[in-house]
Parts: structure tokens; sequence; C-alpha cells
């Protein structure tokens, strides 16, 4: 129990972030719905196409509308500048916004064609204007039902907001994915109990408000109002009220190794005297993005992963070759500048489990080909989509019986479980020594080089503090320290927190 | 001013429709100041349409209707409506206001506020209690909702005093008792009213002159006296037909 608590009381900064994004995004989804609903009162068209828009739009699932509005807000750079955010803060906002949108709309517009007939006559009878109708009378026998919109909205809001984390924002869901990622229950539970709880104190809060506006007691209703506002206001306080020292931010992909480097680039630079904050669990391409636009300055990114997902190449080079090309087409697209390898491999590789693989006779991927027929194959929920997985699908002609997503983790366990007869496992991995699992060859090399890299953005690449406050690392870590590290989080027994592994492996490694 | 002889209220052929339906067809009337006027027909006939005429509720597509003098139609929408008393079939009490705020609510609407000692003499002439003014309408029972709603037609001071149905929904001894009331007020203040009804009893007991409507038009325009001899024409006979013969069956009866 004292390991939840320990872990919630160090969500503070999550939860301010979770709190703010949350009420920017109801207040935002109130004043789009709130006018539009008066709209509709006068025009059943707008009505019918207003609450069939915010229809569909629930109908998208929330990770899918945060991450579709990466592309949109890309696109839309064409009309608002190269400054317009498309990560963290603005694409999450938008998305919940839209998101809370339904349920309010849907009871404004209710509300609005429910009020008795006699009452609205009664209002254009004595003489109010349109105006006046709408704030004397609409407004006020309205309120208690957009109240219980509003409250419908902040819960789901709050719950979807966890999904954030995905597209770079801080939020409650940052401690979700990575206990999610590593196993770490306590860290999942932390944060399902962060945002439950604060689902449920805001919904207690928001009723007490259409409790005051419903039978008319004004100190329940500014009661309620003070008691949001306070909470707001502290969150408020808590993200922007310190000191307004530039902070460097580190990106992280969704797995044990990203967080650990994460934190160990962290851990430099503070011992060199920076202020840090991460943002862990990006996707692949979210996450390359966000380091060449300047949205996170710091990312450990892969040769092959960037030469095959960024650059589109199918040709295979040796490493040095590779590598130089990457560097010159991070300076000529964006102006990232690649500070250098650290030192050591994270490859794909299909993995079988030791045993099986010895009583199939299979070694190499050629000898795969024939058994493939009558096998699972999983991967990470990237691997399937990735053109590597492709290439090397066609060169060796692999056709698998059926093919599984899970998450990075849970994939190790289908694989013992049988649920998974091969894997695309990743070669830094310290479960491929601990589980007894075999890499199986890769003769034709079709998989590319996966040298670890730290990516720096553009403006960050140019101070030379900070490079050198990071420059230790470079060539640093071998592989057998990174397996190790790895291991220490994902393992079942005995796990350490990734700032715990950070600090070991720089012991390791002599820092 | 008015002076004597100015109609308070002038119809020149007023027409109405709603779709392909010809709610009120080229109406013209004349209504002196200070008659109380009932408005008879049945469902449909146009009565509540010609009312709504007047202060725009309703907007005539042809003709005019004219108001002391000013055709309704010239006058800024809110200041016409503050100028006449309207009294709604439905009631129309505004529920998260009290009695007090439903009253003063013209005033307020004009930037004006109506004193308490005011809303108390309102409430008084619908003779209800001042201490009534801080209760919220749900609170009260059908009847007092209907004399709230008089007290607040007559709050600005209206020259003319507009009803539609306005005892429709009451219980016959609640009804005849606010009838009885809204002819005195009509009386005391020298008010111009327009009652519609459906009721010829209602009728031939409170008003001064009975306008008969049938299919948007007026088919009889008489006295309560002279349609109870039997002149008005057919529609207004057979309207007229049913409380007669209710009241002979009851002098029959006490007989």
């Amino acid at each position: 129990m004292s390991d939840i608590w320990d872990a919630l009381l160090n969500l503070g900064d999550q939860l301010a972030a979770h709190i703010l994004l949350s009420a920017a995004a109801i207040a935002l989804g109130i004043a789009v719905a709130l006018p539009l609903a008066v709209w509709a009162s006068r025009s059943p068209a707008v009505a019918r196409a207003a609450l069939g828009f915010a229809s569909l739009v629930q109908t998208i699932p929330a990770l899918a509308l945060l991450a579709l509005f990466f592309p949109i807000l890309l696109s839309l750079r064409a009309v608002f500048g190269d400054g317009l955010p498309t990560l963290g803060f603005l694409p999450a906002l938008l998305a919940l916004s839209l998101y809370a949108l339904l349920p309010i709309l849907r009871n404004a517009i209710t509300a609005q064609a429910n009020l008795d007939p006699g009452v609205i006559e009664a209002a254009d009878g004595v003489g109010m204007t349109f105006g006046q109708r709408l704030r004397l009378v609409e407004a006020p026998l309205s309120a208690p039902y957009i109240m219980a919109g509003i409250r419908t909205a902040a819960v789901w809001t709050i719950g979807a907001a966890t999904l954030a984390t995905t597209i770079g924002q801080k939020s409650l869901g940052d401690p979700i994915f990575a206990g999610l990622q590593t196993q770490n229950w306590v860290l999942v539970l932390a944060g399902c109990i962060a945002s439950a709880g604060l689902a449920l104190i805001a919904d207690g809060l928001l009723g007490t408000i259409e409790k005051g506006l419903r039978t008319r007691r004004r100190a329940l209703t500014f009661g309620g109002l003070a008691a949001v506002a306070l909470g707001v206001g502290a969150a408020l306080f808590a993200q922007f009220g310190g000191s307004d020292e530039r902070r460097i931010v580190i990106g992280a992909k969704g797995f044990s190794e990203q967080y650990i480097l994460a934190r160990l680039i962290g851990q430099q630079l503070e011992a060199n005297g920076y202020a840090v904050d991460y943002r862990d669990g990006l996707g692949s391409a979210v996450a390359h993005r966000a380091v060449t636009t300047g949205a996170i300055d710091v990312l450990v990114d892969y040769t092959g992963t960037i030469w095959t997902n960024q650059m589109e190449r199918e040709d295979n080079p040796p490493r040095d070759a590779m590598l130089e090309e990457i560097v010159e087409w991070e300076t000529d697209t964006s102006g990232t500048h690649v500070l250098g390898r650290l030192g050591f491999e994270n490859a794909y590789g299909l993995a079988m489990r030791g045993e099986r693989a010895a009583a199939l006779g299979i070694e190499s991927i050629a000898d795969l080909a024939g058994a493939a027929g009558g096998m699972t194959v999983g991967g990470d929920p990237e691997f399937f989509e990735r053109p590597e997985w492709i290439a090397v699908r066609n060169a060796y002609g692999l056709g698998f019986a059926e093919q599984r997503n899970f998450s990075p983790t849970f994939m190790y366990n289908a694989l013992q479980s049988g649920e998974a007869d091969v894997i695309g496992a990743y070669t830094s991995d310290g479960r491929i020594a601990a589980d007894g699992l075999t890499i199986l060859e890769d003769p034709q090399g079709a998989f590319p080089n996966y040298d670890a890299i730290v990516l720096l953005a553009p403006e960050t690449g140019s101070d030379a503090a900070i490079r050198a406050a990071i420059e230790p690392l470079v060539g640093a870590i071998d592989v057998e320290a990174m397996r190790e590290a790895n291991l220490s989080v994902d393992r079942e027994e005995g796990k350490l927190t990734f700032e715990e592994a950070a600090r070991r492996l720089a012991e390791r490694i002599g820092l | 001013m008015i002076s004597k002889d100015q109609a308070a209220l002038e119809f020149k052929s007023v027409g109405k429709r709603y779709g392909a339906v010809k709610a009120v067809r080229d109406v013209s009337l004349t209504i002196a100041p200070r008659q109380f006027v009932a408005l008879v027909g049945a469902s449909g006939s146009g009565k509540s349409t010609l009312l709504k005429t007047i202060n725009r509720l309703a907007e005539a597509d042809s003709g005019e209707v004219v108001y002391e003098g000013d055709p309704v139609g010239s006058l800024p929408l809110p200041a016409l409506r503050r100028r006449v008393g309207y009294v709604f079939q439905s009631i129309g009490l505004f529920p998260h206001m009290t009695v007090g705020e439903n009253i003063a609510i013209g005033q307020r609407l004009a930037g004006e506020k109506l004193s308490s000692a005011r809303i108390a003499e309102l409430l008084e002439l619908v003779e209800l209690e001042a201490g009534i003014a801080t209760r919220m309408p749900d609170a009260l029972s059908g009847g007092q909702r209907q004399r709230v709603g008089v007290a607040r037609a007559l709050a600005g001071d209206p020259h003319l005093l507009l009803m539609d149905e306005p005892f429709g929904a009451l219980d016959p001894v609640t009804r005849d008792a606010l009838g009885g009331r809204v002819r005195k007020l009509h009386d005391e203040l020298g008010l111009t009213t327009i009652m519609v009804t459906h009721d010829m009893a209602e009728a031939l007991l409170l008003a001064d002159r009975v306008l008969v409507m049938d299919a948007g038009e007026i088919v009889a325009d008489e006295t309560p006296q002279s349609l109870l001899e039997g002149r008005g024409g057919a529609v207004a006979q057979e309207l007229a037909a049913v409380p007669r013969a209710q009241a002979d069956r009851l002098a029959e009866l006490a007989r």
C-alpha cells in the first residue's frame, strides 16, 4: 500500500496538468456548444446537423481522435505558420473539446426544446427582446439541464484525458502508460486512482452546482463554482506559479529502454544544473516529429527506424554510411542535431523460445519460411505497419497463419504462453536472455541497423552547454549494460523504477 | 391623450394565414374605449389569432391594426407589448421568479423598478395577500396563479387588456369569482378589454359586446341582450342556445 501512496504523491505535476487540460477542454466545449444550442433552438436544420456531427465525433475512439489532430494541425501550418504546435496541449485540447461537445450540446438543445411553450409565449407577450428572453427566461430554465450535460462531459473528458499522454501532453495517463509498459501495476493503479478520484470530485462539485440551479439555492451554486475555480486555480499555480525557468523536455517512446535512457539523460542534465521534464509514451513517428519541431528537446532514436520510416529508404547500407546519411538528412530537412551513437544497437529481430526453435530446427528466418504457415506471429502495435517488417516478410516469403498485436511487455508473455510462436523482439531487451529466447539469424540482412542515437531539437542542438552535458553518454553504453538495465525494470520480481535503473546504468558505465 | 370619440382599437381589413389555412379573413372592426368585448367562437375559428394581431404575437399578413391612433406595425415591438396588458391561456408565469418578480417583469425590462407597495396594491386588486409576493409560482393554486397573471398584465397601467381564454384551466367556482373580479377591475380602472373565450355563457355574463367568429370571419357583433333575443345569425345562435337551454332546465328544476 505504501508503494501506491508514494506513487500517488509523485503525481502532483501530472494531476495539475490533467486538471488544466480537462478544464480547458470543457470550457472550450461549453463555449462552442452553448451558442450552437441557441442557434439550433431557432433552426431545426442546425439542430440536426450539430447533433449529428457531435454524435459522429463520439463514435471515433478517443485515442484515434487525439492521434488525428496531429496531421490536421500539421496541415493547418500552411495557414498559421510553423509556430503552430502539433503535439502536446493544443491537439489534446481540441480533441477533448470535441469529445465534450456532445453531452453539453445534447442537453442544451433538449432543455430548449422542452421549455414550456406557454412560458416562452409569455416572455414574448410581456415584451422581452430576443436577448432578454434568452438571458432572463431560457438560460435560467435550461441551466440545470445544461449543467447535467457539463457534468457528463467532465467525467468523460477527465477519463479520456489520460490518453493525451500518447501525443506528448503530460497527464495522469503518464503513470498508466509507463506502468502498462513495464507491468508495474502500482503505477497503473496510482494513475487510475488519481484520475478516477479527480472525476468523482469534479462530478460531485458540478452536481452541487446543478442542484443549486435546480432548487434555486444560490449558496450551493456559488459554493460549487467557487470550489471548481479554486481547484483550477491551484492547478494553474502549480503549473505556472513557480519560476518560469526553461525546462529541457526529454521525450521517450513507449518502451522501457526509452524511459530509462530519458531518465539517464535527464539526470545528466540535472547534474549540470538544468531543469528537466519528460514526455513519455510517444509513438515512434510522433516522437521523431516532436524533436525535429522542437516540441521536445532530446530524443533517443534508432538509425534503422529513421532510415526506413522517416527517410522511406529501402536499401540497406553499412552502419557508418547509414549514420552519415541520416546526419546529413536531419540537418538538411529540419536542422535537427545528431549528437552521436550511444554505443549499442536495439534491432528488431524475430525471436522464438529457445527449446521450440531447437526442436523445430529453426536457426534463421530462412528456416522459418517453411514452418510459418502454422504459426502465429506477435508484434508491438507498430511492428506490422513498419516498412522493415514488410521488407523482411517479402525477402523471406513469410506467410504466417495469424498475426497479433501486443503491448511490448505482453508480447514476451504471449511467447511464453504459446499465444504467439514468433515475436518481433528488440535485441537490447533483457528478457531475451532471461527468458531463454533465440533471435533468428537474418542471412539476407533484411533488417537494417538500429544503432541508438541521440537527437537534439534544432535550437537545443546549437547550445554547446547542453551538448556538453549529454556528450559523456555518447559511445558509453554497450548492449550488455542496456539489457541489464532493461531487465531490471521489466522483470516480475524486484522491479526498479526508471530513475533507479538509470542511476544503476550510470554507475555501471562509470559516470 | 385619447379624445373621447377616438377608437381604442381599429382593425382595417386584417388577414392572417398559416400556410394554406386562412386563420383570419379580412376583419374590419372598431372598438370604443372602455368596452368589454368578448370574442367567441369554436376551436380553430381564428379568435386567438385575431387577438394576437393586436400585440403582434401574430403578425397580420394584410391590413392593419390601429391602437389609440398608431398602427401597431409602426410601434417598436417591446414597447407595444408593454403598453398592452396580456393574460395568457397558459397563465405563463416564469417558474424561476417569485410572484413579485413576475408582476414587476415589464418594468424590469424597461429598466425601471416596481415598488413593493405597488406590487402589494396590484395583488390587492386581484384579491391576493401582499405576502404572496415572495412565494414561487409553483407554491400557488391554479386560481391564484391566474390572479397573479392578471396583476402582471395590469402592472404597467395599460389602457388595453387582452385575455386569451384566461379562465380556461380553472375550476368553475374559481372561474366565476375571477371573471367577476376582472369585470370589476375593468370598470374601476377604465380599461378597454378584449377576452377570447369559447364559453358563450361567460361572454354573455361579462361582456358589453359579443363578437362571434367562424372560419376567420366575424359573423355576429351583438350585445348580450340582443343575442339572447335571437339576433346574430345561425352560428351565434347555435353557441347561445347551449347556455340558454341550460338556464331553462335549471329554472325548471328550481321550480
